[in-house]
């Protein structure tokens, strides 16, 4: 009986305690609900006074509009073309880098790796002004290239690449090579094909980082068609008046992939931060 | 001819001889595998961190050659600037205020999730999406939600609570700014914490449990030593980007009012990329560097008081 009733009182503090988690988590969303909330209305209803929090005529055409009010297509298409090239570059070089420093041998590597392990302690904001420069001295200010070659070549993908490699056992790249095969032909039939995980993760958060840049294609993309979408975004608010709800219905379509590759690739974020926590930093 | 010697030649030298070439041809290989990440590197890290030490030494103003004024810039940044120590100050209350806040969120919502039976993943993702949303959207709807009228005045009227419009108000614009980098950043850190902590052996818990230690004595006793690494991790690079924070002001504030939210990140944008004062902006961007080496170092230090390896 006392056994029963004890663990009846556990199933209710476990009810309690989800329901109270549950109730922040939903506060903690609010953000996303009004966004969206207010991209369905009308510009005057966003800023009416008292505060409502839906709607009075859901306007969900709104979408569209703010899609063709700016060149929304466009500034989603160039957000892509910059992820997608960043993303393409840093994982080839990171895997060929990674590749030299886990399995060949040449003098002055550990020395190079060293450098490279350095280089990630520079703060991003401070070489902004030199690659400005280095961008207008290329010709290549409001370029695709001048907004994506300076950021594809961080150091971390090659350090990430070469841990993985490591864990790759040598005899298995050993009868490759008694077979004559070349080391690229190795990297690219059996060393990438084995590992995608490491590859995956490279990739989903070179692109989201990428996606999310702000200040690099604010400074280099200075024609209003070559804007990426977090950049687009900021054009409402110096128009006559910010329209509000354009910018909330844009604002919620940028945030998309993101979301959908959080929910998606979450067992993989989980792992990938699970690495981080289980090197505690070391 | 080097056949001959080859086989005539004992067999340890074959081995050295053959190891040597093959040792070149590594060399070799690897030179071609490192080639387009070193290019890429020296040109887009090297040589920008270099012109950027060249460049606080001089006026350069985008236009023009740039005149070499040997430490001018810094004496003026340190003595004769008005808006640099609040700037600096702006920024380390921002950062401290800050991190203070996320470490505290941040391992709460971490202990709180791994305290559930069930949905933990669920949680963990709700938590973890502003991160993987642009940061200019975030502070978008934000400003929204603390714009004159909005929400946060329409609940701080219906609490009955007297506040001047966040965004507006010199003290408040502060607080509203870190409100948001606070919603947009807690998640990582929350998933960071929570993964030490799935890690924490079972059994060191239970034996305490049968110790008559209490959930209390076993947070602080048992789990935050033991997770005390992760923490640390994530307190260093949570200080190093806070000390950088742009976004969220840039869109929410853009510095003001008057001076209220300046941070050396924004100053280095609006001096740079606003008035073109290259050289006057990689000045601070130094700056900038020498308070995230100090904090870290600082953190270093600490680490020896309360972070616990375990070996």
């Amino acid at each position: 009986m006392t056994t029963r009733t004890r663990s009846g009182r556990a199933l209710a503090l476990d009810i309690l305690n989800h329901g109270a988690l549950t109730l922040v988590a939903l506060l903690f969303l609010f953000p996303f609900f009004w966004m969206v909330s207010n991209a369905v209305r009308s510009n005057a209803e966003v800023l009416a006074i008292p505060v409502r929090l839906l709607p009075n005529v859901f306007e969900w055409d709104n979408f569209a509009k703010a899609w063709t009010q700016l060149p929304f297509g466009r500034f989603f298409l160039n957000s892509m073309i910059v992820s997608v090239s960043v993303t393409l570059i840093t994982v080839v070089v990171s895997c060929l880098s990674g590749y030299a420093f886990a399995r060949l041998k040449f003098p002055g590597r550990d020395a190079l790796l060293m450098a490279y392990l350095g280089t990630l302690m520079v703060p991003a904001i401070m070489l902004i002004i030199p690659l400005f420069l280095i961008v207008n001295n290329m010709g290549m200010v409001n370029t695709f290239q001048g907004v994506i070659l300076p950021v594809s070549f961080g150091t971390f993908g090659a350090f990430l690449m070469r841990q993985f490699f490591l864990s790759i056992p040598m005899e298995l790249e050993e009868a490759a090579r008694i077979d004559g095969a070349s080391r690229l032909r190795i990297l690219i039939s059996i060393i990438v094909p084995l590992s995608m995980p490491a590859i995956g993760l490279l990739s989903l958060f070179t692109f989201i980082g990428q996606w999310n840049n702000f200040l690099w294609p604010l400074i280099v993309m200075t024609g209003s068609d070559n804007a990426t979408l977090p950049v687009g975004l900021t054009y409402f608010q110096s128009q006559q008046g910010t329209q509000w709800n354009f910018i909330m219905a844009g604002a919620a379509l940028s945030m998309l992939p993101g979301i959908i590759l959080a929910i998606l690739l979450q067992k993989l974020i989980y792992n990938s931060i699970a690495l981080n926590a289980g090197m505690g930093g070391r | 001819m080097t056949a001959i010697e080859d086989t005539a030649a004992p067999a340890p030298l074959i081995r050295s001889r053959h190891r040597s070439r093959l040792d070149r041809r590594e060399g070799r290989a690897a030179f071609f595998f490192l080639l387009p990440g070193l290019i890429g590197m020296v040109l887009f890290l090297i040589v920008p961190i270099i012109a950027s030490v060249v460049l606080s030494f001089t006026n350069w103003k985008l236009l023009g050659t740039p005149e070499f004024v040997g430490i001018s810039n810094y004496v003026r940044l340190f003595t004769a600037d008005p808006q640099f120590w609040p700037v600096v100050r702006n920024t380390l209350f921002f950062t401290a205020e800050y991190l203070v806040l996320n470490i505290v969120i941040s391992l709460g919502l971490a202990v709180w999730i791994s305290s559930l039976k069930m949905g933990q993943r669920w949680f963990r993702v709700i938590f973890f999406l502003p991160t993987f949303t642009p940061g200019i959207a975030v502070a978008i709807v934000w400003m929204l939600i603390f714009s004159p009228g909005g929400f946060f005045d329409y609940v701080m009227g219906a609490l009955s609570v007297q506040v001047p419009s966040m965004l507006t108000d010199q003290t408040l614009a502060m607080q509203a700014v870190i409100i948001v980098s606070i919603w947009a950043g807690v998640g990582y850190n929350t998933v960071l914490f929570n993964a030490a902590l799935d890690m924490v052996p079972q059994s060191y818990l239970e034996a305490a449990r049968i110790d008559g230690a209490t959930a209390w004595d076993r947070f602080w006793k048992i789990r935050l030593p033991l997770i005390s690494p992760t923490l640390f991790f994530g307190t260093v690079m949570t200080a190093i980007t806070s000390l950088q924070v742009f976004d969220q002001i840039y869109v929410m504030t853009r510095g003001g009012p008057g001076n209220a939210t300046s941070t050396l990140g924004y100053a280095i944008y609006q001096r740079g990329f606003q008035n073109f004062q290259m050289g006057y902006a990689s000045t601070i961007a130094w700056v900038m560097f020498a308070m995230i080496m100090a904090l870290t170092a600082v953190q270093f230090w600490l680490q020896r008081k309360w972070v616990h390896y375990d070996n």
